[in-house]
Parts: structure tokens; sequence; C-alpha cells
């Protein structure tokens, strides 16, 4: 099938900015969900609210738009009553960290399997630019307008302390190792975290200088590097790009059916 | 012996009600009076090769159940005042996204942490407006085991019925006192399955566009029909719409669908009504006092009768006015500050009839509290 056969055409055009990075990342993981050969049925994409969770609209799966920061926790409950289907959850950062931020530690705790996609462009973009747990220190917002105090988690390091047994980061400069990474996350059986840097030229660019779509995705090209890499010895400050976890753990659905058998005394 | 009948809390006989409308899917955080819900929950479910979740919160609690519902499983979650206030959110989701669930809530003494372990009625209006936006919702009440069982069942069948959550307001005491309970044998009391689309794979289906008798098939996530699910006010297909004329239809539906079936909806029952000139009208644990003030003064050949509410929203203001008419005295019965009183007073010619009896100091209210109101009703002092 081509991509195009994984999209609701009729309600295109989408509602992103020109230069919005949220479109390069619908692009690569539906290549990644074609090259897996994955049916539309199986697939049910969770979203929360943001621009980012908009993607959820735009394709052809069961798609379920929900509350904002709550995406993981209505996942739970798609994975956890029908676990035979494939769970993606695509968030932005303020939704999946701020709002969100007690959902992902419990959901990465649990090690349910989904794919919880952080689409991370540092900005509240759809109120219009205020700054999110993800925006770091000394950057501007409109919140924010005599620099940021808040300092930044670290997606990667949060994502690998909760539990999550596949851990992940790139950006859309990167697109095809964006859609190799969405592939082994979504075929991973645990709950995965992919962070996936994005641009938001409308406010963050803005606000912060960054110039316009195409400077900051050489932002992003310039100031990453893949994990271990020999440029990340000579300049600690890059960010590590690739697969930084990616382990066999008891998937959580798989652990409740060792429950049912406990009480059941193996008679289900 | 008879394995049927059962000594138990309120609180278990609402679990066994909610196995039996098919409850397949649990997700809850333990909150008093309300824990033994999830606790009993957790022993029968897996039993029964079906899935309990204890979440991280009440927010998660609420949407999981939303989630799993769309899998076409039922679902429920139970909680107490401090938890039904973080569930709001996602309540209000569930009316707007028209996803079938039921949440039980044991109410306790407000607001805030207020008195985890005493009883209270006090949640009556934030079941009807925690929500924000304009909205329709049903809420039913039970004050004895057998009633919990079947109007837990009731929950269920109108969540499935009309397609939306569905509230059952218990209290403490019903939650935990320990009475008889006989569990109905199969089929005694109707169960609505979850009515499914019969649009076949490759034609249109429409998840938002209501039947004629108002009802909306589902098709469940990982079936054929694949179709969005969204807060936003959204248009048949359950895509995002700020058109007027969708928007004015979809809140309308929402509405209508229950305001336009109350009669399906309401349930009652009543004691010694045909000739009261004293009406007591009461619900949950405090029709329990209710009644037996009407019986006693009876004896005494006091002409007293109680309406008892089973369900509280969509109110029944038919109902009421009708069996009010002839009524001299009006005396609501209940552990707040006139929640229920407000609404009959509104249900009934000459308002100035209708007198609240009540507590809301954390103690039961006895026969003994009513009375004393009655006495000064009627002129005897206390």
């Amino acid at each position: 099938m081509a991509v195009k056969d994984y999209i609701r055409e009729r309600f295109f055009p989408h509602m992103w900015c020109p230069g919005c990075g949220h479109g390069i990342v619908l692009n690569s993981l539906l290549r990644g969900v074609e090259q897996l050969g994955m049916s539309k049925n199986e697939i049910v994409m969770v979203s929360g609210i943001g621009c980012s969770s908009r993607i959820s609209g735009y394709v052809d799966f069961h798609s379920l738009h929900t509350l904002h920061g709550r995406a993981l926790a209505f996942a739970t409950g798609v994975k956890m009553s029908k676990p035979e289907l494939n769970v993606i959850v695509p968030m932005g950062d303020g939704d999946a960290l701020a709002i969100g931020g007690n959902h992902f530690i419990h959901a990465a705790r649990r090690n349910i399997a989904m794919t919880a996609i952080v689409m991370n462009n540092r900005i509240y973009g759809m109120t219009g630019g205020q700054y999110s747990p993800l925006s770091g220190y000394g950057t501007a917002a409109t919140t924010a307008p005599y620099a940021n105090i808040d300092h930044d988690f670290d997606v990667v390091q949060l994502a690998k302390a909760a539990g999550a047994s596949f851990v992940a980061r790139t950006t859309t400069f990167h697109a095809r190792q964006m859609t190799d990474i969405l592939k082994s996350a979504i075929v991973h059986d645990g709950f995965s975290v992919v962070e996936i840097l994005t641009q938001c030229p409308t406010y963050f660019g803005r606000k912060n200088k960054m110039g316009g779509a195409a400077e900051m995705m050489e932002w992003f090209r310039d100031n990453t590097t893949p994990i271990g890499s020999k440029a990340k010895q000579e300049n600690p400050d890059l960010i590590e790009r690739g697969i930084f976890v990616q382990e066999e753990k008891q998937e959580y659905c798989a652990e409740y059916e060792n429950v049912i058998k406990r009480a059941t005394g193996g008679r289900s | 012996m008879n394995d049927n009948i059962k000594f138990v809390q309120g609180n278990e006989a609402c679990v066994e009600a909610a196995l039996y409308a098919g409850l397949e899917f649990y997700a809850g955080y333990p909150i008093t009076p309300s824990t033994e819900i999830a606790e009993h929950m957790a022993v029968r479910l897996p039993k029964l090769g079906r899935r309990f979740i204890q979440m991280e919160d009440e927010i998660s609690s609420i949407c999981a159940i939303v989630g799993a519902s769309l899998t076409g499983h039922k679902a429920m979650t139970a909680t107490s005042g401090p938890g039904f206030s973080l569930m709001q959110e996602g309540l209000g989701y569930a009316i707007m996204a028209e996803i079938p669930c039921v949440i039980v809530n044991v109410m306790r003494g407000g607001p805030s942490t207020g008195l985890p372990t005493s009883p209270s009625q006090s949640d009556v209006y934030q079941a009807r407006w925690g929500v924000h936006g304009d909205h329709a919702i049903i809420a039913l009440t039970a004050s004895n085991h057998q009633d919990v069982f079947e109007m837990t069942v009731h929950a269920f069948n109108m969540a499935e019925t009309y397609r939306t959550p569905v509230i059952l307001l218990l209290d403490e005491v019903i939650g935990h006192m320990r009475e008889r309970l006989e569990i109905p044998g199969p089929e005694a009391i109707p169960v609505v399955d979850r009515l499914r689309t019969s649009v076949r794979a490759g034609i249109d289906y429409h998840p938002y566009l209501p039947r004629e008798d108002g009802r909306l098939p589902m098709s469940d996530f990982g079936s054929e029909h694949r179709y969005n699910v969204t807060g936003l006010a959204h248009d048949m297909w359950g895509f995002p719409s700020s058109n007027p004329g969708v928007v004015h239809g979809l809140l309308r539906h929402l509405t209508d669908k229950i305001k336009n079936n109350v009669g399906n909806i309401t349930r009652h029952k009543e004691y010694y009504l045909e000739d009261a000139r004293t009406v007591l009208i009461s619900y949950g644990s405090s029709a329990r006092s209710a009644l037996h003030v009407v019986e006693h003064q009876r004896a005494r050949g006091e002409r007293l009768g109680l309406l008892e509410l089973q369900s509280l929203w969509p109110f029944p203001y038919g109902l009421v006015e009708e069996k009010c008419a002839y009524a001299r005295n009006i005396i609501v019965v209940e552990m707040n500050m006139g929640q229920i009183t407000r609404a009959v007073k509104r249900a009934v010619k000459d308002p100035e009839r209708v007198v609240l009896a009540n507590r809301i100091d954390g103690v039961f209210i006895t026969p003994t509290d009513i009375k004393n109101i009655l006495r000064l009703i009627q002129g005897k002092g206390v």
C-alpha cells in the first residue's frame, strides 16, 4: 500500500503551520507502518491535546483524540482490554510531560506494550508559544518574557528511570532514522518511548531567533550525534540520537494473563 | 444452603451486580468509602478471565474505562468525593464522545478531604453539574443492597441504551453496611447488550449519526470500521467541527437523548402515598430512616407517605408534582444542605410547603431527627 492509503484524505489539508515538523513525523511513521505491513484495523492511535495530537485525525487507523495529558491513560484501557491491538500514542512535550507527566512515568513503570512518541518542539504551540517542561533554561516564550528559569527534563533519562523497556531519540532532520526507530519501537513488546525533536518555527523558532524551518532542522543536524560517537566525546553538549534502551522485560498484559491463571487455578 | 443468598456490604453488592450486567473491565484508585469495590473487583474479575487495573489516580481511572469501552467491553470505575472531583474531566469526555460506562460515587462528607469515613449525600449537584458545559446526565441511587444490585444493572443498561456515562450515587452507610443480598437468577433482570452497527465493511459507517429511535450503534476498536473519537465538537464521522449547525445539533442531541427518555430512565418507589397528607421524599440511606418514620406514625393514625427516588438525574419533575399534589406538607430527607429539596421546590406548586429535614455533620440521619422536624412543622415543638 502507498502511504496515501494510510491517511484520511477527507480531512486534509492539515492544520499545522508551514514549516512545522509534525508532518515529517506523520510521514516517517506511516512509512514505518507500511514497511511493517501492518493492517490498519489492528492499529489504535491515541492522542491528547495540542498541535501534535491532531495527528490522530489524519491517519486511517482507529483513532482516539482524548484529553490534554491523558492519552496514555486512555491507551492503557484500550490495550489492557484488547491486548492484540497495536497502540501508538503521539504526544506533545507539554502534553506528555507536564500535565501528563504522571501518566507517562506510570505507563513506563508498568511496561505496557504501546509506542509513546514525544514530539518535542519545546513549546506550547496550540496556545501560542508558552514555555514547556522541555523548553530549557534561558529560552524565551510568551510566558517567559525575561528568559525561562525552569530547567528541562531529559526525556530519555526520565523514561529509562521510570522503567520503559525501549527508549530512543531522533529528529525531523533524520527522517529515515525516525522510520527505522519507530518500526523497532512499534514491534517492541513493552513500553516504548521515542523522543522526536521537531521544529516549531512559528513560536519556538521565532521567539528564540532560531530562523525558519530549514535553519531549525540544520540545528538538529549540527547539534545531534549518534549514541557514543567520537564527536560526543569531544563535544559533550551534543544531543545523542539512536536507541538507548531495548530490553526484554515481561510485558504488562502478558503479566496479567498470569494473574488470570493464578486466580482461576490454571483453569482458564 | 443457597449460594445466591449473601450477607455483604453494599459495595460488594455493587460488584456482584456489575458482573451480572457483564462488566469486563474495571479501573480504579483506592479511596474511602469505595475501596471495597476495587478490592472485590481485583478478586472476582480475573477469576472470570476479565480485567482489573489499579491506576495512578482517578483521572487515569476514568480515562482507562473509556478506552476499554471503545474496544467493546463494559467498563466501570468507583470512587468517592475527592476522586469524583478529579473524574469530572473524563466524565465530560465520555458525555461528549458518547462512550457507555458506569461511575460509582460512594458519597462521603465534603468539601475537600472532608469526612472520609462518614455518610453524606452532598455530591448530588456535583453529579449534575460537575462537568463544564451544557450537558445532561443520568444519576441513580439505592437505599438497600437488593436495590444496589438492581440499580447497578440499570446503570449499565442505561449507559448502553443511551451511549452515555451513568453515575451511581451510593453513600457511606449503604457502601459499608452489611445486609442480606439475594443474587437474582440469570435473566431475572434484563441486561442490555452493546448495540453494534450492522453496516458492513467497506461501507461508510457514521459513529455519530443517531438512528430514528435516537440510539447510535457502535463499532468496536479493532473491527472493520475505523473512525475518529474526540472530545472536540464533532460531525457524524467524529471529526472535529466548529460549524454552528453541527455544534448546535450535537449539543441538542446530547441533552435530548436523555431529556426525551425521562420515563425510561427514572425509577422510584412509593409507600402509603394514596391518602398521605404529609409526603416525605428521600433517597439512599436517608430513605431507610424516612420509611421508619412513616410506618411508625402510620401506626399512630397519622397520614404520612414516602416517595423514594431511585434516580436523581434527570429529575422526575412530573412525578414529584403528581405525588405531592394533595400533600399539606412535603418533607425532603437528605444528608446535605438541601440539594434535592431545591429540585422538589421547582417541581411542586406552592413550594413553601416544602421543608428540609437533614443532617450535615457526618452523623447518619435517624428517625428521631426526622420526627423532631415533623413535630416542629405540626406546631408541637421539639
